[in-house]
């Protein structure tokens, strides 16, 4: 989480993509000079069921305000079927965050294809905005990793 | 103590545009274990790399982080780099301020910032890189083809002119495929057995190409340069050792009636039978569905005419389990079924006909000898409407999305047949578009229309309907002259569009391979690798990856095989060495991660522990095949011990990476 | 009942199908009993009990029991068959290496139950026609036995046992439950009241270990919260984040595996009604997936293992329930 000089919330966005797809899409956007928000960070995986719950748990304990996890299209995994493993997990575990009262809005699965540069830039500008309107995440956040 | 070295890249102006390359190296310079931080124009040209080899001796750098372009551009050059100045290459690590920074955002103050992020998010993984090593595995010189058609045929004969055994699996008894059935070719218009037949023959002479033929794959295990295939052998009834292809056996079956389907069921055969003149291996079979001595146990005519004893009511199918190097799949098309195309008349009218019908009617060797007679009287027909894309560019969910690619230059090529031997029959063509790229494509389809004054309409026929006297009134829209059109045709001919073999998406499973939704297999990339499949090892031939003409078939099934040939020539493989492996004090052995593996690369095995109090214990623990995993982490997520772990992306490196980003 | 049990269990040792008993020992009071293994006929004479307080699942011990030399006898009740299958299921326990007498399930109580009642200085617990008969230092009290019925048993899945190599009394059904009904009033809840519902119990946890210690899903060589090398040690909750993620990885880890057998609440010193997390992953696992019980049978394939093409987005968490 930062705060501008304007006081404008500016959320912290940790994306997830996987290195065939989504993260291809990612540089194509790139290719393309498709704007997204700086807010976003990218981390490379090799296929979005390398994603463990705990690692979108610790980027939450960090300081993360959003977490979203990219991957190839159903059917489409470099993996072969990576993926479905990935949408069962994440499904699981957005249902059970939610149940905790963790605003949904923090988290979310996109698949995103090489091809679709517009898609992920689309994608993490709506994304962005999204969570900047829920604000800093206060809920899953942890006191010892707040920034000051 | 880690020694890393930072080289931020300017790329030109690409990055130093929009990202203060100076202070990205120097902000860079101050994180923990960096030793040396410096930019430079452009890392990936000769100077650049040379920069990070001098660096590297210089200053015994441990590890090195690259900020530059994406690692799916260069991080194989930098590594290479790395290596060559004696430092394991998985010591290397990009920060992609490229594609990721300076390309999307445009205010240089929070792209720098970012770009300082994305740099110390890649510091912090390198922190916890191991050194790698790629193992290694042989590779098994042989090769197999799963299909017999001209693709099959063109790259089996290429892999073994270059020496190698390749077999091929056919699931007919004959090799030959659809061209077999095929009359002429375009654009030359050559007899198709004439060039067909001696490639088979070839193959048969071959001593490296071994014929399985009326043979199926049943399974696959494996993995690039080691693949266990089973094939079945199906039961033919016939001793394909002792068999001479004599065909004394087919004159005397009794069973007569069995619809031939090399004549695509415009006549008979016998219930033994040669499919064709020239089949290869020209070895019998026998149709189990009709042979009376199988279903009833009374005949037996075949086994005494035979006078090599080849008949064998008693042999059963065979299962046969070899290794391969490499596999090529090559399983073809077939035209889809017509039955949902009702408007058309097809199942009311024998004198509605799909192409490669048309093509068995006017062949020599076909039901009527090669003269052109309509199937209801076998009378010569005076007018023959063809009818473009059925079932071909089709939304409504009856038929195929895509062009099926071939249509529009056979139905040129029959119509030209047609005008030529029978000037006085009138040929109409309806189509949408007419395609015709290729070589003297268009110039073939040009002298249909001006020499040989076909007529082509644009429009689609709406509906065929059979009239009393034995005509059949083709309705139609006359798009460009914009009126509807009623012909009283003869012969109604149906370019029914083309589809991958049943057979092609079960063996796709077991290839571990992938495919589109129309069942054809997927190239690795579209533009860069179109004869491979993203399995390693497996490599795609002719329409099995899309729709092809002959041409085009016979330049990718060489292609594919150059691929195939390739990796024989090769002792061993270099192995990805970013793979899952387990940590066995920790492993539970309860299967998880064996369920989620999509390459089958985990086993259990049962292994003594020496515990604390001296005693031995013996544990199931998961054993990972470096050979066989491919680095996808799905077993690292299914563990709940967490002692499975992903070399390259380990947990604590993809966590390093989100502190370092949350930081 | 528990005449009947020693007996076989006295005869199963002399005839040397088995060397060992896992069953229930008498604690100090009336109402602690604890599972025990017995090597002798003395030893069952003297400890073994069997009432209304032997809620504990026996199967986890088996993991270790099954590594030593010769069979076991494992009285199980019809809840802790699934959990012994489950443990089979992920070669956890040698099934081979025990013997399993199915016995008749609860309604077990709950001593606290009792005491929350204001009735102190408990001697002994008698069960008269659904009536309990408590005699205490102070005299006799009494109450209706269902109020005393544990939080467990009073959402009984199942009567039936799914694995046994003999049963002693007869074998039940699997029941229809209304065990998910706290978790639709949860879902129905706003997200506000939902997080401040969980926070209300979460941050009662004292990180005490004992829900892990005693699921028998939560069978791992070497846990996750106990190893330094997982990023994920934790050994006391510094703060909400770490209440949350424990009980959140903790449920993550046993969603798919976890046979509502309900231990985690009836350990939990604190009352933190932790089955509901496992609950809400079986209540989702099987409204998307299609019905699934672990531990039904050894063969199934997990839900978080498998997949079908057409599974349902994570978007469907978006689209549903209250904000």
């Amino acid at each position: 989480m930062q705060v501008n000089e304007d006081k404008e919330f500016q959320p912290l966005i940790v994306a997830f993509c996987c290195n065939w797809c989504s993260y291809a899409g990612a540089d194509l956007s790139g290719t393309n000079r498709l704007n997204y928000p700086a807010n976003v960070k990218i981390i490379r995986v090799p296929c979005s069921c390398r994603v463990n719950p705990m690692f979108i748990l610790r980027a939450f304990q960090r300081g993360a305000d959003g977490v979203i996890l990219c991957g190839c299209h159903p059917g489409d995994c470099h993996y072969t079927s990576g993926n479905y493993f990935t949408r069962r997990r994440m499904t699981l575990l957005f249902s059970m965050l939610d149940f905790l009262g963790i605003e949904r809005d923090r988290t979310r699965v996109e698949w995103v294809s090489a091809a679709e540069g517009a898609k992920f830039a689309a994608t993490m500008n709506e994304f962005t905005e999204a969570v900047k309107k829920l604000g800093p995440n206060l809920r899953l956040e942890d006191l010892r990793c707040r920034k000051q | 103590m880690q020694r890393i070295g930072v080289f931020v890249c300017h790329c030109g102006t690409n990055i130093a545009a929009t990202v203060d390359v100076k202070a990205v190296a120097e902000a860079l310079g101050y994180e923990a274990g960096v030793v040396i931080s410096q930019d430079y124009q452009y890392m990936c040209s000769e100077s650049g790399q040379n920069l990070i080899k001098d660096a590297i001796k210089e200053h015994s750098l441990t590890s090195v982080v690259v900020c530059s372009c994406s690692p799916r551009m260069h991080e194989n050059t930098f590594r290479k780099a790395a290596a060559a100045a004696g430092l394991n290459p998985y010591l290397v690590e990009i920060a992609n301020i490229r594609e990721q920074c300076s390309w999307i955002h445009k205010d240089i103050a929070s792209a720098t910032e970012k770009a300082v992020i994305l740099g110390r998010a890649a510091i912090a993984k390198v922190h916890l890189n191991a050194p790698l090593t790629a193992g290694e595995s042989p590779v098994v010189k042989r090769a197999l083809v799963i299909g017999g058609g001209i693709a099959g045929i063109q790259t089996a004969l290429d892999i073994a002119e270059a020496g190698f055994d390749v077999d091929i699996v056919e699931k007919e008894p004959t090799i030959g495929g659809k061209m077999a059935q095929i009359d002429k070719t375009f654009p030359t218009l050559d007899c198709a057995a004439c060039i067909l037949t001696p490639k088979m023959v070839e193959c048969a002479q071959n001593e490296r190409i071994h014929i399985h033929s009326y043979s199926e794959i049943t399974d696959v295990k494996g993995f690039v340069g080691n693949f266990t295939v089973t094939v079945k052998k199906k039961a033919r009834f016939v001793d394909e050792t002792k068999c001479t292809g004599c065909g004394l056996c087919m004159e005397k079956c009794p069973m007569k009636k069995v619809p031939n389907e090399f004549n695509m069921g415009l006549d008979n055969r016998t219930a033994v039978y040669i499919p064709f003149a020239q089949a290869v291996p020209k070895v019998a079979a026998i149709d189990p569905n009709y042979c009376l001595m199988l279903k009833n146990g009374k005949c037996g005519v075949c086994s005494k005419v035979c006078s090599v004893g080849a008949i064998d009511y008693k042999q059963t199918d065979k299962y046969i389990e070899e290794k391969y190097g490499a596999i090529v799949v090559a399983t073809g098309f077939n035209p889809i079924k017509i039955d949902k195309y009702e408007e058309f008349a097809y199942s009311q009218s024998p004198d509605v006909v799909t192409s490669l019908e048309l093509e068995r009617l006017m062949n020599a060797a076909g039901p009527n000898g090669g003269t052109l007679l309509r199937p209801s009287d076998k009378k010569h027909p005076h007018t023959i409407v063809f009818v473009q894309c059925v079932g071909s560019r089709c939304d409504d969910g009856k038929g195929k999305p895509y062009c099926s690619k071939i249509c529009c230059m056979y139905t040129a090529k029959h119509a030209m047949l047609i005008r030529e031997k029978y000037p006085d029959t009138e040929v109409y063509v309806f189509y949408i578009d007419v395609r015709t790229p290729g070589k003297n494509f268009d110039e073939f389809y040009r002298r249909a229309v001006e020499q040989y004054g076909v007529h082509y309409i644009k429009g689609m026929v709406g509906k065929v309907t059979p009239v009393s006297d034995g005509s059949l009134d083709v309705q139609a829209s006359d798009l460009l002259a914009n009126e509807q059109l009623h012909i009283k045709a003869d012969m109604v001919v149906l370019a029914a569009a083309i589809e991958p073999d049943k057979s092609a998406r079960p063996l796709a499973t077991m290839l571990t391979t992938q495919m589109d939704t129309n069942d054809f297999f997927t190239e690795a990339h579209p533009k860069l690798r179109p004869v491979e499949s993203a399995t390693a090892g497996i490599f795609l031939s002719g329409a099995c990856q899309g729709p092809k003409d002959i041409p085009e078939t016979v330049a990718q099934a060489s292609a594919a095989a150059a691929k195939a040939i390739g990796l024989l020539c090769r002792n061993s493989i270099t192995c990805n060495p970013c793979i899952a492996h387990s940590d066995e004090l920790m492993c539970n052995g309860c299967s998880s991660c064996e369920k989620v593996c999509p390459y089958g690369a985990i086993t259990y095995i049962d292994k003594e522990f020496r515990m604390p109090d001296r005693t031995t214990r013996i544990r199931r623990v998961a054993s990972v095949n470096p050979a066989v995993c491919q680095g996808c982490g799905a077993c690292t997520v299914a563990c709940p011990s967490g002692a499975m772990d992903l070399n390259g992306f380990s947990n604590s490196q993809i966590m390093a990476e989100v502190d370092a980003i949350c930081k | 009942m528990q005449e009947a049990m020693i007996k076989r269990a006295e005869e199963l040792f002399s005839n040397g199908t088995v060397n060992r008993v896992l069953g229930w020992k008498s604690g100090e009071f009336a109402y602690d009993h604890t599972p025990a293994v017995f090597t002798s006929a003395e030893e069952l004479e003297r400890d073994f009990v069997c009432d209304d307080f032997t809620s504990a699942n026996l199967s986890k011990y088996l993991v270790k029991e099954t590594k030593k030399d010769g069979r076991i006898l494992a009285f199980l009740k019809p809840c802790d068959t699934y959990s012994f299958n489950q443990l089979v299921k992920e070669h956890r326990v040698d099934r081979e290496k025990v013997y399993v007498i199915g016995i008749p399930g609860g309604p077990k109580l709950d001593i606290e139950k009792i005491k929350a009642k204001g009735i102190t200085g408990i001697l002994n617990v008698k069960n008269e026609n659904y009536t309990l008969k408590i005699e205490t230092i102070y005299g006799t009290s009494e109450m209706p036995f269902f109020e005393a019925v544990s939080g467990k048993c009073a959402s009984c899945k199942s009567k039936k046992h799914v694995v046994y190599d003999e049963l002693i009394g007869e074998d039940g059904d699997v029941l229809e439950s209304d065990r998910f009904a706290m978790i639709e009033k949860l879902e129905n809840m706003t997200a506000q009241e939902r997080y401040d519902f969980w926070r209300g119990e979460l941050s009662k946890c004292i990180r005490c270990n004992a829900c892990r210690n005693v699921c028998p899903a939560c069978t791992c060589e070497k846990c996750v919260f106990d190893n330094p090398d997982s990023g994920l040690e934790n050994k006391a909750a510094a703060d909400s984040f770490e209440e949350n993620m424990f009980h959140i990885i903790r449920a993550f880890h046993v969603a798919g595996r976890c046979t509502d057998c309900g231990e985690c609440s009836r350990v939990c010193p604190q009352n933190i009604p932790l089955h509901l997390l496992n609950r809400k992953f079986i209540k989702d696992i099987n409204s998307l997936y299609g019905t699934y019980q672990a531990g039904e049978n050894t063969t199934d394939k997990a839900p978080l293992n498998d997949y079908k093409l057409d599974d349902c987005e994570a978007s469907v968490v978006h689209e549903r329930g209250v904000e």
